[in-house]
């Protein structure tokens, strides 16, 4: 009985699948799917190394200091980092003194912290405190839109963490912008690049409506001992400041990763130890056979003695 | 308990004594996991997964409640509530991305929990009653994990519940009103968030408690084994322990480090990114994957796309609920009284199949939808219900199964008793025959 119902179950639904399967075939030689600009010329991200790769990585502090330094210059004009304090900043090599110079003195941030008049009550600002976390350049979403050409600029906070290629793909963006290829725009005139939004092959839809942050080289001023401040190098400082606001506990991650590896693996040995003790009596004792049986061996030698042959 | 030769409880101090008198605890637990529960003495490495579905369990509970302690389970603060857990909270990183990977974890070992039984014919008589319980605590697992992706508020975990709730709406009549009562409203809110919050809490400990039921039933007839040959006498069992207790100990080491691993490595190497991004209802992500452990479930629901009579949404819900459904019917569908696929040479290929094809499906839900690769959905898809409900049954009736062993004890010779008995039985054995 639970059979026939069970074979009438499957051969339905298995029919359904083959009708379904047939409509998807009929639909694909019928009206194949059009080629797009999008998927013929989206690029993967390039390859980027940082020091904070692999399960040793540690974060190159002077890079990340660099990198704070082109983002303060160039992207929190637009973008947010709301999720990073700026005590945080200790974490990048700043010791108290440099942290509230940063934040309050003017001459680094200049973005002020929305706050209260104390004596009217009304909306006011004052300068940043180390307490603070970086303040947003735009009080509200219309705002952000009505002066991004109705884009919103993402917070940048978990930027690395939240694209598909994480800190390559953020380096990968910055320093992609081109022409519209003329043979994209031969075969797929449509997609021609909107008036106010840029190319950028990294981009998921190919058109960004971030303009080119960095354009030419020494746009920052970087410090002594520092490398040329190219806009390669720019992109890549700031990916791996990125990488740190995602992830500001990645190297207390791979430390402890390393310990508590190296633990389980000296108490996975000693209990693979203790099982084989355990199982010795248990396990089953093959007897040897053929060539390794001692009837055999001994039969062999006797053969062998007979003949006067040794080894 | 199972067996006559299990040795009882016997308490080795005065104050063991003295307690077991009074709550016989120790006595439960020596019975359940300790040297008085006979287990065959022939298990492999598959029948370990089991007790690394319950360490799991443990590290989800353990880590949940820490995590809950710090949670906020507000439309408004619930994604910047994970991110303070990440960068304020002590080691909140670490219970975080224990949690997240933990789940994961659980589900790689259940799901291989799981193939080892139906290899192995786990679920046939007299052991149904462990694998449907088993497979109520997969459907809780599921509605669990579910609920739990949706907590920190992220893009994926809002449109998540948007289409997973959005499955009941193919119902017709019914649909509608059941996914906005679900829900608590029209989208996923304020409302679905706090009680998808209280239920994931809750609902471990409902896992918890079908758990002990699952391994009471277990202890009824004891453990399956790879002969699937009932266990004779004591020869063929080993106390639980230190036999297993040390097999299990060192191979969940094993497994720990593998976990801790990822976890400490790559921790999110099994999360989608757009889950980064913080949940907004006007923006919907260019492709909405559930987590990976539902994949091949996801690839089913997508496969069905004619209107059949039914609507094809509808056919593709009730093929979803039905791919799970019908493994309750499982013992019924493959009465082969065989029950371990080593003796079974038909049913054995049929299973490597099946375990490409949930391999497929798992791929081909997780894959940009393009015409081939709904074509290989489909025919995953039909494959996965034509196993369950046409070939099982066939093969049950018509195979030729191979000789089984006449008891656990001699399965290990494997008919081959001249050549490989064990040392000391050889000679006389030989010597007996001539």
């Amino acid at each position: 009985m639970i059979r026939m119902f069970s074979y009438a179950a499957g051969f339905v639904l298995t029919l359904v699948l083959m009708i379904s399967l047939y409509g998807t075939v009929k639909e694909a030689i019928v009206s194949p799917a059009e080629e797009t600009a999008e998927h013929e010329y989206h690029r993967e991200a390039k390859e980027l190394k940082l020091a904070s790769d692999g399960p040793l990585g540690k974060f190159d502090r002077a890079q990340l200091q660099r990198g704070l330094q082109v983002y303060t210059e160039t992207c929190a004009a637009c973008h947010g980092l709301t999720l990073v304090a700026f005590g945080d900043l200790a974490a990048l090599g700043y010791n108290e003194g440099q942290i509230k110079a940063f934040a309050g003195s003017g001459n680094f941030w200049k973005i002020e912290v929305p706050s209260i008049n104390p004596d009217t009550g009304e909306a006011a600002t004052r300068k940043a405190t180390p307490s603070d976390r970086f303040p947003s350049p735009y009080p509200n979403e219309t705002a952000a839109r009505v002066a991004n050409n109705n884009a919103l600029p993402p917070d940048l906070s978990l930027m690395t963490k939240a694209r598909e290629g994480g800190a390559a793909y953020v380096y990968s963006l910055l320093t992609g912008y081109e022409e519209q290829p003329a043979e994209l725009l031969k075969h797929f005139p449509s997609a021609k690049t909107p008036e106010g939004l840029y190319y950028n092959p990294y981009f998921a839809n190919l058109n960004l409506a971030m303009p080119p942050p960095l354009v030419s080289d020494g746009q920052v001023t970087y410090g002594e001992g520092s490398p040329p401040a190219t806009v390669d190098q720019m992109a890549k400082d700031v990916s791996a400041f990125l990488v740190w606001t995602a992830e500001p506990k990645l190297e207390n991650r791979h430390r402890t990763g390393i310990v508590v590896v190296i633990f389980l693996l000296f108490a996975t040995v000693l209990g693979y130890m203790s099982y084989q003790n355990i199982w010795a009596e248990a396990k089953r004792k093959v007897a040897p056979k053929g060539p390794l049986d001692p009837d055999n061996k001994a039969r062999r030698n006797r053969a062998k003695d007979k003949a006067g042959i040794s080894g | 308990m199972s067996f006559s030769w299990a040795k009882p409880y016997q308490p080795k101090s005065d104050l063991a004594k003295w307690f077991d008198d009074r709550l016989p605890l120790p006595r439960l637990v020596h019975g359940a996991i300790g040297g008085g529960y006979p287990v065959p003495r022939n298990l492999n490495y598959f029948w370990n997964f089991g007790v690394l579905a319950g360490i799991f369990l443990m590290v989800q509970i353990v880590t949940g409640i820490a995590l809950a302690m710090h949670y906020y389970s507000s439309i408004d603060g619930a994604f910047n509530s994970v991110e303070h857990i990440m960068r304020n909270v002590n080691a909140g990183w670490m219970l975080r991305y224990a949690h997240a990977n933990g789940a994961s974890f659980f589900f790689i070992v259940v799901y291989i929990h799981i193939f080892r039984g139906l290899f192995y014919g786990s679920y046939k008589a007299p052991r149904e009653l462990i694998w449907m319980l088993g497979l109520v605590i997969y459907l809780l697992m599921m509605a669990t994990a579910f609920m739990g992706y949706v907590l920190p508020w992220g893009q994926m975990s809002y449109w998540g519940a948007q289409v997973i709730t959005g499955f009941f709406s193919a119902f017709p009549l019914v649909g509608e009103p059941i996914r906005i009562w679900l829900l608590g409203g029209f989208t996923p809110d304020q409302a679905a968030l706090t009680r998808f919050f209280s239920l994931h809490y809750l609902m471990p400990f409902v896992i918890a408690g079908v758990v002990i039921l699952h391994i009471w039933s277990l202890h009824i007839p004891g453990s399956n084994n790879p002969t699937g040959v009932d266990v004779k006498n004591e020869k063929d069992t080993l106390p639980f322990h230190p036999f297993y207790t040390a097999k299990d100990g060192w191979f969940a080491g094993l497994v720990l480090t593998a976990y801790c691993a990822v976890l400490f490595f790559a921790p999110n190497a099994l999360g989608h990114p757009d889950n980064y991004i913080p949940a907004n209802p006007l923006a919907t992500p260019a492709h909405i994957v559930p987590e990976w452990y539902f994949l091949p479930f996801y690839a089913i629901l997508k496969a069905f796309t004619i209107d059949f009579i039914l609507p094809a949404k509808l056919w593709g819900v009730l093929a979803m609920f039905a791919s799970i459904l019908l493994l309750f019917l499982l013992p019924w569908l493959d009465n082969s009284p065989v029950r371990s696929g080593n003796y079974r040479p038909v049913f054995k290929r049929f299973f490597v199949i099946l375990v490409i094809d949930v391999l497929v499906l798992g791929w081909a839900g997780g894959a940009t939808v393009t015409p081939t690769v709904v074509a290989i959905s489909q025919i995953a898809t039909a494959y996965y219900f034509a196993h369950f409900l046409i070939i099982l049954p066939l093969i049950a009736k018509h195979e030729d199964t191979l000789p089984l062993p006449s008891s656990i004890s001699a399965s290990a010779l494997h008919g081959e008793l001249q050549e490989s008995a064990p040392i000391g039985t050889s000679k006389t054995a030989t010597a007996a025959a001539e």
